[in-house]
């Protein structure tokens, strides 16, 4: 993780950033490693009743209680099938520690502004305000997704 | 800003903030020397520390006030207009510091006023003052300085040393003769005199010889303040957070060891173990700090307030070491500070005032701070004038919080918690200088929101007592874990009164009235709410049908007793609060959530929170008609007189009432353990309406008098607040045998008291009145639309000697009254929706037979001839004006009188 950081350093001086991607599904996003603490396989969610749809629940990380976001929740998937493996990305906002719980995390890629495209206007607006770009890669396509917006959800009912 | 900045600004701080303190001392004991060192020695180093990193404002204006500071040490006589210069020219230094934080750099200004002010106060030549012209000369100009001084303080060297660091117009040192208690002191001095003669670069040379002096003399002290060292709060909170999962891992570890037989390891194990809890417990202290840390800068607010209004207050502490935690205690500060100021502003008294009440000239304040269980309190007490109640009123008028005729039923208490009310909080005044109660409902709500309650006792011309309770700390609480709905929850301790168990069958089961589930405690009806049906945000009322066993963890928040039933309770846990996700803070029923032992995360749960969702869940209630008609409202206009009693608004309806009294609590008298006051020529029992009201013994009593024909009952009451007229809308409580049930009453939640309920207390035989001796009472069917108005009449008609039998409408009268043939008597409301009362006396003519002749009493609304016309064509045998409850009795009293078969 830490090499990859400094990868990531010295690489945004040529204009490439290094990204962790996720699966969700047949999907595959990827995350700004920057942004990215932790990966870790989550285990023992205690689930928050009358939470936010999004919010699977809580899971201690080390002594810290990290709120557990589902991703595809988040997009408006369905969830994963009862007993599937999943994984858990690391995210800090503020202060505070959320996990991302996807199906699963694979590589890092280094990706350069030559393959980077705007987000399709016809995308699911959902997905729309949660994507910042999109990336073309050989045999498949990588959706950039903003952390920042993926964790501004349930603002409105906490306010 | 850099580091040796940073540092300095907060020790500047911490610094300024003891000289305050001491100051304040130092003015009651001038002759205290020890004090005097110490704020000495603190300005010095406050002043050193600039002239170091620079900062020549500061540096000038803090010497200033050392000069002056110095001119005490020799005996100049310490008066209230120095100290008071002082105390300003420090307000100024934190002014500055303030800026320079913000900033980074000194800010532009001149001090010239006040460096003047204190130049002058120190050149004052002071008769009186001891060690003559020495001091004078000190502090002044290069020519005075040249005078040798003619005596010498034991003080002389720091005051040498003093003048070493001064500015840089320092002059030639005085002359240091040899002081002979102390040799080491001589010797490093003993080079002064000869250099001072001699010339002013020795001034330079001075400072550093000196320096080990002061140091000697500083020396224990200087031990002391070392023990301890400054930790970043950041750095605390990681060891917690640390040490947390050091205890997780150790519990794993004894879980594996007691799975295998192998000792080898065991006893590492063990050491490990305790070792990990001792710096758990030591971890957890150094989040605690004595109270008194918060309570630093009040004997100066107190002086200046003192000085400012010229009335003498004398400020006592009691209790500074009790320790709660530094989070908690950053909390209390600023609510702290602004009630003991309103007491000093408006608690006590002018001495004028006081001298002609026969008090002491000087007022007191005191401070208490004490544990009490988990909680520690607080107590501000003056001796002053109580509070202004007669202001207060007129406020609230002024401020259209309540009306004039209602502030001129209030009873006292109640009138006082009005300083609670936010519309008192902006407000320019009830006295002089500043309201008292202004910003008093931000020191409740601050006070409330860390689980604390507040409370104000005054007494008229002896003092006002508030009382502040507030958990020892919020990071670590001890709680209940328990399990519901296959999770497990913590349930703070603190709320929780009791365990029961409860089984599908037997004396400890769930019942339900109309499906809301209740539970029989000690002869009292608890609501009960399931937490599982909570969580799946169901209001707590559980499935009608399903057996219902496991356990009531009863819990109370405030006055309100509710039970939550949970499927199983483990044990009680330390547990340390984390604060739940910005996402999920908006939940109401969790307070935050934790790491358990184990290392599972659970939820704490919020009794606040329940506690409202039971009472919504007793207005919700089921869809059925039934429920709706039992728990919700009926919309009607009632007058209720609103009275405060066990600390919570009360009311009864006013037709019941029959006087309302304020009497000499003095009169009071006690015969076989009961009070009774002679009223009218009469002996009239008393009985609180509330368990937790307390009978006055002196100054006035509220009461609310109850009467039936010749017997007379006082309710005691804490204070008449109100007359009312609104709409109803009564939610029935079960549990409560006193009440009938609350309603919001003026934006305030308001029980409604059963008269029945006391009456019995004043007389034991009340309840079956006058006709006690009758083998059985007659039973009579009230109908009634309003579930109110059937709530308000059953215990007026219960005491006039009527088993009472009730029906919600004009079918529901005639189903009762062909089912039930005891019925004796039909009182009936005339105006309901659908089938109107005269309908149902048209049925029940109609049909002839028993019913055909049953008497009837109306109530009405409005009586008017038509209305009268009709009730005779109906046999109507009375028609009674809804809310006349005497005339009502009477109408069943003549009715009495004349055969039942033939009343009509």
């Amino acid at each position: 993780m830490q090499a990859a950081n400094t990868n990531a350093a010295e690489a945004s001086l040529s204009g490439e950033r290094d990204y962790v991607t996720v699966f969700v599904g047949d999907a595959m996003f990827g995350l700004a490693i920057e942004r990215v603490h932790d990966v870790f396989m989550p285990s023992g969610i205690t689930s928050v009743p009358l939470a936010p749809r999004e919010i699977v629940g809580l899971i201690n990380l080390r002594g810290r209680v990290v709120t557990a976001l589902c991703l595809r929740r988040r997009l408006g998937l369905p969830d994963r099938e009862a007993g599937a493996t999943c994984m858990a990305i690391g995210l800090e906002q503020g202060s505070e520690t959320f996990a991302l719980v996807t199906d699963g995390v694979g590589e890092v890629l280094k990706l350069g502004p030559e393959t980077c495209e705007p987000v399709p206007i016809n995308l699911d607006a959902r997905w729309r305000d949660l994507a910042s770009a999109v990336h073309r890669l050989d045999g498949r396509l990588l959706v950039i997704l903003d952390i920042t917006a993926l964790l501004a959800f349930g603002e409105a009912l906490a306010a | 800003m850099d580091d040796l900045l940073r540092e300095f600004l907060t020790e500047s701080a911490e610094h300024l903030d003891t000289v305050d303190a001491e100051l304040v001392k130092f003015e009651q004991d001038p002759n205290n020397q020890v004090i005097l060192r110490n704020i000495f020695r603190l300005v010095h180093t406050i002043k050193g520390t600039c002239g170091f990193l620079g900062l020549p404002r500061l540096e000038t204006l803090a010497h200033a006030a050392e000069n002056l500071m110095g001119r005490f040490r020799d005996g100049f006589p310490v008066s209230s207009e120095s100290v008071t210069l002082i105390l300003a020219t420090l307000d100024r230094l934190k002014a500055i510091l303030a800026d320079l934080e913000a900033g980074g750099t000194e800010p532009a200004g001149s001090d010239a006023d006040l460096i003047e002010a204190l130049d002058a106060m120190s050149q004052m030549p002071a008769e009186e003052a001891a060690p003559a012209p020495a001091p004078a000369a000190l502090v002044v100009q290069t020519l005075e300085r040249e005078l040798k001084p003619g005596e010498v303080s034991l003080e002389e060297l720091e005051r040498a040393f003093m003048e070493a660091e001064g500015p840089d117009d320092l002059a030639p040192l005085p002359p240091l003769p040899s002081i002979p208690d102390s040799p080491a002191i001589v010797d490093a001095a003993a080079p002064a005199p000869a250099a001072t003669s001699a010339e002013t670069k020795a001034a330079a040379e001075k400072a550093p010889e000196s320096k080990p002096v002061e140091m000697t003399a500083e020396a224990a002290e200087a031990a002391q303040k070392n023990r301890t060292i400054r930790v970043n709060v950041e750095t605390l909170e990681h060891l917690m957070t640390m040490v947390s999962e050091l205890v997780l891992t150790r519990n794993q570890l004894l879980e594996i060891a007691r799975r295998h037989e192998d000792t080898s390891y065991k006893v590492p194990l063990q050491r490990l173990s305790h070792v990990t809890a001792e710096l758990q417990d030591g971890v957890m202290k150094t989040r605690m700090q004595p109270i008194g840390n918060a309570w630093q800068k009040l004997p100066r607010v107190v002086r200046d307030l003192s000085a400012e209004l010229s009335k003498g207050i004398e400020l006592v502490m009691v209790g500074a070491e009790t320790e709660l935690d530094r989070q908690v205690l950053e909390l209390i500060k600023d609510p702290l500070t602004h009630m003991v100021r309103n007491s000093a502003d408006h608690g006590i008294e002018s001495t004028a005032e006081r001298i002609k009440a026969g008090k002491p000239a000087g007022g007191t304040i005191r401070l208490s701070a004490y544990h009490e269980g988990g909680t520690i309190s607080i107590e501000i007490a003056d001796d002053g004038r109580g509070l202004d109640l007669a202001a207060i009123r007129r406020k609230a008028v002024d401020r259209g919080i309540a009306s004039q005729a209602d502030v001129e039923r209030m009873s006292d208490s109640d009138v006082a918690k009005f300083i609670f009310h936010a519309g008192f909080s902006t407000a320019q005044v009830v006295t002089s200088v500043s309201g008292r109660g202004v910003g008093m409902d931000v020191v409740k709500t601050n006070i409330e929101s860390i689980g604390g309650m507040i409370d104000i006792a005054t007494q008229r011309g002896a003092g006002t007592t508030f009382t502040i309770k507030i958990p020892l700390t919020l990071a670590i609480i001890s709680a209940l874990i328990v399990e519901a709905g296959g999770q497990r929850y913590a349930v703070p301790q603190i709320a929780v009164r009791e365990l029961v168990r409860i089984e599908a069958e037997g004396t400890n089961r769930v019942e339900r009235i109309n499906g809301a589930p209740v539970m029989r405690l000690r002869e009292r009806l608890l609501p009960i709410t399931s937490l599982s049906s909570l969580m799946e945000g169901n209001m707590g009322a559980t499935g009608a049908d399903t057996p219902v066993s496991g356990f009531v963890v009863v819990a109370q928040v405030g006055r309100q007793r509710f039970g939550i039933l949970v499927d199983e309770v483990f044990h009680t846990e330390e547990i340390v609060v984390k604060p739940m996700s910005s996402k999920l803070r908006h939940i109401p029923l969790f307070a935050g959530n934790t790491i358990l032992g184990d290392g599972a995360v659970v939820l704490i749960v919020d009794p606040n929170g329940i506690a409202r969702k039971v009472g919504q869940g007793a207005a919700s209630g089921d869809a059925s008609d039934q429920a709706e008609e039992a728990g919700e409202a009926a919309l009607d206009k009632a007058t209720l007189l609103v009275f405060k009693g066990g600390g919570s608004f009360k009311a009864v309806p006013l037709s019941l009432v029959t006087r309302i009294e304020e009497i000499d609590a003095g009169k009071i008298e006690w015969l076989a353990g009961r009070p009774l006051i002679q009223y009218r020529g009469k002996l009239m029992p008393l009985v609180p309406a509330d368990p937790a009201i307390e009978i006055r013994s002196q100054g006035s009593q509220a009461l609310v008098v109850f009467s039936d024909g010749d017997r007379a009952m006082g309710l005691v009451v804490d204070e008449i607040v109100d007359i009312v007229e609104d709409h109803l809308n009564v939610e029935i409580v079960a549990d409560r045998s006193d009440l009938i049930g609350s309603a919001v009453l003026r934006g305030r939640a308001t029980d409604i008291v059963d008269v029945s309920h006391f009456l019995p207390l004043a007389y034991d035989d009340w309840a079956r009145g006058p006709r006690a001796a009758k083998a059985k009472n007659p039973t009579l069917l009230l109908v009634d639309d309003s579930a109110f108005f059937r709530n308000l009449l059953t215990p007026v008609l219960k005491a006039a000697g009527y088993e009472v039998a009730t029906a919600a409408s004009a079918e529901d009268a005639l189903r009762v009254l062909k089912s039930d043939a005891d019925i004796s008597v039909v009182v009936a409301d005339l105006e309901m929706p659908g089938r109107s009362g005269f309908d149902l006396v048209a049925a029940m003519r109609k049909g002839g037979g028993r019913l055909g002749n049953l008497p009837v009493i109306a109530l009405s609304g409005q009586i008017g001839p038509e209305s009268i016309t009709k009730a005779r064509a109906l046999s109507i045998s009375d028609l009674v004006a809804k809310f006349d409850r005497s005339g009502l009795v009477a109408a069943l009293g003549e009715l009495d009188t004349a055969p039942l078969d033939q009343a009509a």
